[in-house]
């Protein structure tokens, strides 16, 4: 496929993370990627939308998620932004401490981390936390 | 359909959820939270999970297999796991879990080990 992009916004609903989920799996699958590669993308995408509409927009329907998919030379761009109220990467605790080991959440972060090869994250000026992720070729 | 189906077994004093579907963040982690809630309500506190058909879980899933884990122990019981399919055992790796549950491949196996 030539490079591709395509623009999703995605209500602040828990039912709406499947249908993004489910964009994305289409777009990778497009694009080429191995099952593999492609099952790591929807982890990653999954935790990522659920972050956002959970903890960014807080189920907030009348603010959406913005979500981007990029397919470049590079591989697979993808930008999720949320409408919150922001926070540090660096301050979420890391979930394989022995003494965070049974908490009941806390984990999204390590499985984006994981499955894709580059996630940044950034707090928009606006308001809202900027998640951009690749996934190589 | 539902995300998650759960069907129950007794085998003696050891009750098996045969789970069958994706346990992620909504219904199919509330399905598992309401069976062991309702199992612990019903004195049942040897519990074994058989998670060969769960094709898919998200860190909310995880989350809650942990919740289980720690709602039974607090009633004195025992959950454990059985099956674990290749992608859930690679999720309890990353997030340090594996050591914490005790995992069967075989059921009879699994069940001795309630004894």
């Amino acid at each position: 496929m030539d490079e591709e992009k395509i623009e999703i916004n995605i209500p602040s609903r828990l039912e709406s993370i499947d249908k993004a989920v489910v964009e994305t799996i289409n777009f990778a699958q497009r694009a080429g990627f191995s099952e593999e590669a492609t099952y790591a993308i929807d982890m990653a995408v999954r935790e990522t939308v659920a972050n956002a509409v959970k903890h960014g927009n807080k189920l907030d329907e009348t603010k959406q998620v913005e979500m981007t998919l990029r397919n470049s030379s590079d591989g697979l761009e993808i930008i999720i932004r949320d409408f919150g109220e922001g926070f540090q990467v660096e301050e979420v605790p890391d979930p394989t401490n022995p003494e965070n080991l049974m908490k009941t959440d806390g984990r999204g972060i390590l499985f984006m981390k994981t499955f894709m090869d580059e996630v940044e994250w950034s707090n928009h000026a606006e308001g809202g936390v900027i998640v951009k992720m690749l996934k190589k070729k | 359909m539902a995300e998650l189906n759960i069907s129950e077994r007794q085998a003696g004093d050891v009750t098996i959820l045969d789970m069958d579907g994706k346990v992620t963040l909504g219904e199919g982690s509330v399905a598992l939270r309401t069976t062991i809630r309702r199992l612990l309500g019903e004195g049942k506190k040897k519990i074994l999970l058989n998670l060969g058909s769960v094709g898919y879980v998200d860190s909310s899933g995880i989350g809650e297999l942990v919740s289980s884990f720690t709602a039974v122990n607090k009633e004195g019981g025992t959950l454990k796991l059985l099956n674990l399919t290749q992608k859930i055992q690679d999720l309890l790796a990353i997030t340090k879990l594996l050591t914490v549950f005790d995992v069967y491949e075989n059921e009879g196996e699994a069940l001795r080990s309630f004894e």
